[in-house]
Order: structure tokens, then C-alpha cells, then sequence
């Protein structure tokens, strides 16, 4: 008998499955590749760790970063911008150094955002599994890899066992074909997709990307689709590997070399979902019906193409949902039938694990180039990793955003969560790259509306939010 | 952790849909290396205003339901952040169980190492819920979770379902690690023979 077709994720479930828990497999006790660990979701994990006296079972296959509560300002010290997180900071690095796992703390060379750390040092392998004490986790779905954010209690779980308690997630596949339109990113794509399917359409699911339109999207372009997947819900998102992701990984400090080289890649060429096999829910999206997005509201799905109005809550029949929209719009501070392009914005943002990456910020500065940031907006630039910023700076985009009115900062999460001292003022308007238009996210009272960094640029140099495709370097 | 058997207590409706981890427990709580003092920051922005005042018309200030054990809440919530401070803190102030149609994966997870019930029903069962929920003469719920049923203050009994090993786990108040070391040498085996197959991740 031909063995069952299977998608990639449950082959990706199955090599990785030590034991089953329950009768028909829909509960495993799954094992972990590798972990990256941050100061904020991880000291109680320790904590419990010292307090049982458990060992890490294997402290090689962790890695440490600061990046939630640091500063950004643009000269770097050790210091932190309070005393918890002072007091994270300190606690991670011992624990740290007492249980094995290499840091890279804020002075570090290599420090960044963990999602953009991995990457970049080429530890994010395909077919790998990898949870992390953060829900973004699932952007190692762009290489082929099992990511998805845990909690505390499970980190812990994680550094003493090197597993987790696993339920197995249907699958849905989403395919995009066609030619994206000028000025459409990657970070279009999954707005659309999240207002398509709901900020819960993908919860129980891990989601594949497929189709044409993906396969021309770039590595980077692909972790930002996945970072957001986890915006409807999805705790997994996967692009089965290909050529791109190869040459990408080629060549990167932690990346296998020589022999060992081409091993993997011979075995990551067979990564992918075979042709028969079944999702538990397809969705299609056309390409070229996607257009710049942006959030009008406080949930992802809250968004709209650039050229709309904000809708009325008065025509939504559901009750429920127009009394959320309602409730959105007077967080927001908007009124219904505005066009989006006429909302004057105070503060812009390019920073974050969804959108802060070499590639985001040569998009931002072709839009930038040449121009200044309006009267009355301040704007700021923080590098997704100090290489990033290092590369960014290589390259003279530094200077472009500088010279057009932009803060250039040092990497982290920043604003993206505002857990450091970068903080939306009440009631201040913030066009930012981030993933998380939540009521309070940027700063208590903060107004969020998330976009393209190329759409960032574009309300930063025109005082509202506009078309980037009409701001000028939006090919 | 603290088993969960028979919780009684009164139930608070909080209807609106994807309330996320940020809302449950803002940054500022962030802040801490143990899971204490988070009690304060549950629903920080609904419950007080700027100045620390309570706000008198969020359902955990009224009378009736400031000791509520058990929500009644909207669809997909607990999303967003993977942030464990918003259960440890739902459990400080005294919260034993969540019901509603849906719950963001990592959340419900969190839930299940904490003590902390959640239940998934149809829709039509969570709105009767919410309105019983909503009148304090008829917000009392038990919740038998051994008997895996919900008796309401109208007489019904609501049966649920639950995963059986995240029920014993409850049950019992069971130590997630020490049972999967129990597997140790599965683990070792498997590892091994992982790491012997894909020797460039060894």
C-alpha cells in the first residue's frame, strides 16, 4: 500500500514526534530543535528550573537575546530604562551564564530582535521545529521550519526536557497566484488575508503558503507573510523551502558548511507537502486584487485598501460585530465614511520582527529618498538587529532617513510593544510597520494603524496615511 | 498548581471579541522576574481610569461580580502576545475558569499549566451563558469538570468537552515536567537517532 499523502506540516509533526500521549495521535510529546530565548518571557521559567534543581537538556540548542525592554536611543549603553528591566536584564544574563546558553546582550555585536537574530545567523534550518517564549515565533515558517510562540510554563518545559506537550493543528493551505501589483508587499498579502479570514480564521490551524506569488516573494518577504500569520490565529505557518531559501542560507555563520551542506540540502529539497495530499481548509487569493493596506481599527482584520473609506457600523447586521466596530472607531478616535487617506497621523514607526529588515528599510528609504518628514510627525527608524542596522548603514540608508527628518535608532522591539521607553503618547496617531493595532499596544490611549514600511515612509513624508504608490517610490 | 475539581462562584460576561493579551495584562506588568504582583494589572485600562480610580461600570467593579470566578467571554479570546502574565494574573484575581466558543492557541495552553479551566461551546449555549451571566440573581455557575458539566442558575446542566490528558493535568494538578521526564529515555532514543539522520543539526 502506498504510504498516505501528507502535508508538510504533518510531516514536519511526524519527524519530530517522540512518543504519542493520546490513541489517535492527536496529542504527541514533540521534540524541539532549538529555542531562542528573550529577558521578559523567560525568568520565571529559570526560576522554576533552579528551583527543582533540573538541568537544561541541552543548553546548545538555546539562545539568548535582549530585546523587549532595551532602549533604542541612538547611543548604545548597558543601561536599561527602568529598574524591572534593569532587573531582567541582569537575571537573564546570569541565568544564562549558569545554565550554558551564549547571549547576546545589549552591548553584543549580534544583538537584535530574536526573530531577525535567528535568521540572519542562519539558525533557523528547514525542517526544523522551533518554539519561543513569543508569539512570532511562526515567522521561521519562510524556511521550511515548525515555529510557534509558547508561553512561560512551557519554555520551561522546553529547556528541561527538550519537548513539548503537543496537539496536532489542521491544516490550512493558502494560495496566492499572480503578479502582486506596484507598491504591494509582502505585509499586504497577509492584511489581506487576515481580513479575508478573520483575526481567529486560522486558530487550530497551521497554515502553508502556496502559489505562484509566493514563489517569486523573497525569503524576507515570506517571514513577514508567516510572522503575521499568527494575527488570524494560525500557530504555524510554512513555505515549503525552496532555491531562494537555499541561496539565503548559504554561506551564514551558524548554517552547515561543506559536506555537511550539501547533506541537508539534499534532504530539504524533499520538503514539501505531497501533490494529493488534503488540507482541512483552502483558501485563494488573486494577487493582483490585493492592495495597500491598512488597519482602521484595533484588530488586525480591522483594514481596509488605502483608497477606501472607514466603513459604518450601522450597515454591519451582526450585532455583536457592530458593536466591536463601534467600540474600535471610538478607541480610534475616527468617524465612519472617512477616507483613510485623509487621517493626519503624529507619529511613524519602522521597527519590528514583522518589518524591520534590510530589505524593509532599502523599501522605506526608496520612498523617503529625497524628501522630508512633515511638519508635526515624528518619525523613527529602529533596525529589526544591530547587522541590519550595520548593513543599512553600509549602504548610505542611514543618511537618507536622517536627512529626511527620521530618528536612526538601535535595534529591539521598541514601539512595536513599548515595553522600553519608546511610547505612544494618549490619543497620539502612529502609522507603524508593527503587527498589533491592539487598544493600548504602542502606549495606553496610543492610536495604531498598521501598513507596509514602504506605506510608513509614505504617511511619515505626507503628514497623513497615503498610497505609496502615489508618494513616489513605490515600483 | 491548584486542582481543579468543583468551582462554584458567580460568572461575569465580558461579550466583546478578541480581547488580547495586551488588554489582559498591559506592559507595565511586564516587568517582574516571578508571577507575583499581577493582580492590579488584570484588565488594568477597563477596570481604572489614568488616575488609579476604579471605572464603575466595568462588570468586575459592580456589585454582584467583583468576586467572579468564572468569565463568560467573546470569540477568539487571549490573543496576540504569548505573555503567561495574563493567566497568572486572571488567577490572582481569583479567576478559575473561562468559557466562550473560542480561545487563541497559545493562551488556551497557558490556561491548562495554570489551573485554569477553559471551556469551548457552541455559540447559542455561550450566549445563554453570557445572559445569565449578565443579571447578578442568576450568575452563579458550577462547574464539575470530573463530571466535565456546567449547572446554571436556570436549572440546566451543560456537558463539555475536554482533551483527557489536559483534564487529568487539571484534575490533578499535575507537574507537566516531571511527568514528561517520566519519558526520558524515549527522549534520549529518539534524539539520538534525529540527530544521527540530520547530523548537520547535531
Amino acid at each position: 500500500m502506498p504510504p498516505r499523502a501528507r502535508t508538510l506540516y504533518n510531516k514536519l509533526v511526524d519527524s519530530h514526534t517522540v512518543r504519542r500521549l493520546d490513541a489517535d495521535g492527536g496529542q504527541v510529546l514533540l521534540y524541539i530543535d532549538r529555542t531562542v530565548l528573550n529577558e521578559y518571557t523567560s525568568p520565571q521559567a529559570f526560576t522554576g528550573l533552579r528551583e527543582a534543581g533540573r538541568p537544561l537538556w541541552r543548553p546548545t540548542a538555546a539562545l539568548g537575546t535582549v530585546d523587549h525592554v532595551n532602549p533604542t536611543a541612538a547611543h548604545r549603553t548597558a543601561a536599561m530604562p527602568d529598574a524591572g528591566a534593569a532587573q531582567q536584564a541582569s537575571y537573564f544574563a546570569e541565568n544564562c551564564r549558569d545554565f550554558g546558553i551564549e547571549l547576546f546582550d545589549v552591548l553584543h555585536p549580534l544583538q537584535g530582535i530574536e526573530h531577525v537574530v535567528m535568521p540572519e545567523l542562519g539558525l533557523v534550518l528547514p525542517g526544523m521545529v522551533i518554539a519561543a517564549g513569543d508569539s512570532h515565533t511562526t515567522t521561521y515558517g519562510a524556511f521550511g521550519s515548525l515555529g510557534f510562540g509558547i508561553g512561560t510554563s512551557d519554555i520551561e518545559h522546553y529547556l528541561a526536557t527538550q519537548t513539548l506537550v503537543y496537539r496536532r493543528l489542521k491544516s490550512m493551505c493558502v494560495t496566492v497566484d499572480g503578479p502582486l501589483g506596484p507598491g504591494v508587499r509582502a505585509k499586504d498579502v497577509v492584511m489581506a488575508l487576515i481580513r479575508r479570514i478573520g483575526a481567529s480564521g486560522a486558530t487550530g490551524f497551521a497554515i502553508e503558503f502556496a502559489g505562484s506569488t509566493i514563489a517569486r516573494l523573497s525569503v524576507e518577504g515570506r517571514m513577514t507573510l508567516c510572522n503575521m500569520a499568527v494575527e488570524c490565529g494560525a500557530r504555524g505557518a510554512l513555505v515549503a523551502p525552496d532555491e531562494r531559501v537555499f541561496d539565503y542560507l548559504h554561506g551564514r555563520p551558524r548554517a552547515p558548511q561543506g559536506a555537511l551542506w550539501d547533506q541537508a540540502v539534499a534532504a530539504w529539497r524533499g520538503l514539501n507537502s505531497d501533490p494529493d495530499a488534503r488540507f482541512d481548509r483552502e483558501v485563494a487569493l488573486d494577487a493582483a486584487g490585493i492592495e495597500p493596506m491598512v488597519t482602521w481599527g484595533t484588530s488586525p482584520d480591522q483594514a481596509a485598501p488605502i483608497g477606501a473609506r472607514i466603513p459604518d457600523p450601522a450597515a454591519e447586521p451582526d450585532p455583536d460585530r457592530r458593536r466591536d466596530m463601534e467600540r474600535a472607531l471610538a478607541y480610534m478616535g475616527l468617524a465612519p465614511g472617512t477616507r483613510l487617506s485623509d487621517i493626519a497621523i503624529e507619529r511613524a514607526f519602522i521597527g519590528s520582527c514583522t518589518n524591520a529588515r534590510i530589505e524593509d528599510l532599502r523599501d522605506a528609504a526608496s520612498v523617503v529618498r529625497g524628501r522630508h518628514v512633515a511638519a508635526g510627525v515624528r518619525a523613527m527608524v529602529v533596525p529589526g538587529s544591530s547587522a541590519v542596522k550595520r548593513q543599512a548603514e553600509a549602504e548610505g540608508l542611514d543618511r537618507v532617513f536622517t536627512e529626511a527628518g527620521f530618528e536612526w535608532r538601535q535595534s529591539g522591539c521598541s514601539m512595536c510593544l513599548a515595553m522600553n521607553d519608546d511610547v505612544l503618547g494618549s490619543g497620539e496617531r502612529c502609522a507603524s510597520s508593527t503587527n498589533r493595532n491592539f487598544e493600548g499596544r504602542q502606549g495606553a490611549g496610543g492610536r495604531t494603524h498598521l501598513m507596509s514600511p514602504a506605506m510608513v515612509a509614505a504617511a511619515a513624508i505626507n503628514g497623513r496615511l497615503a498610497d505609496p504608490r502615489q508618494a513616489g517610490g513605490g515600483a | 498548581m491548584q486542582p481543579f475539581t468543583l468551582v462554584s462562584g458567580p460568572a461575569a460576561a465580558l461579550p466583546a471579541a478578541n480581547v488580547d493579551t495586551d488588554v489582559i495584562m498591559p506592559k507595565q506588568y511586564l516587568k517582574g522576574i516571578d508571577r507575583s504582583g499581577l493582580r492590579d494589572g488584570v484588565f488594568r485600562d477597563l477596570r481604572f481610569d489614568p488616575s488609579g480610580a476604579e471605572r464603575p461600570g466595568f462588570v468586575l467593579n459592580r456589585e454582584g461580580w467583583r468576586d467572579a470566578k468564572i468569565l463568560v467571554v467573546g470569540p477568539n479570546f487571549g490573543c496576540g502576545s504569548s505573555r503567561e502574565h495574563a493567566v497568572w494574573g486572571l488567577g490572582q484575581l481569583g479567576i478559575r475558569a473561562l468559557i466562550g466558543t473560542s480561545f487563541a492557541g497559545i493562551f488556551f495552553d497557558n490556561c491548562a499549566r495554570n489551573g485554569l479551566l477553559a471551556v469551548t461551546l457552541e455559540a447559542a449555549v455561550v450566549d445563554r451563558l453570557m445572559a445569565l451571566a449578565s443579571d447578578a440573581a442568576t450568575n452563579r455557575l458550577s462547574i464539575d469538570l470530573p463530571g466535565q458539566r456546567i449547572a446554571a442558575s436556570d436549572g440546566s446542566a451543560i456537558a463539555f468537552e475536554i482533551e483527557p490528558g489536559r483534564k487529568e493535568a487539571l484534575v490533578l494538578g499535575l507537574d507537566a515536567i516531571g511527568a514528561t521526564l517520566q519519558h526520558r529515555s524515549a527522549i534520549k532514543s529518539f534524539e539520538q537517532g534525529y540527530l544521527a539522520e540530520n547530523p548537520w543539526l547535531a
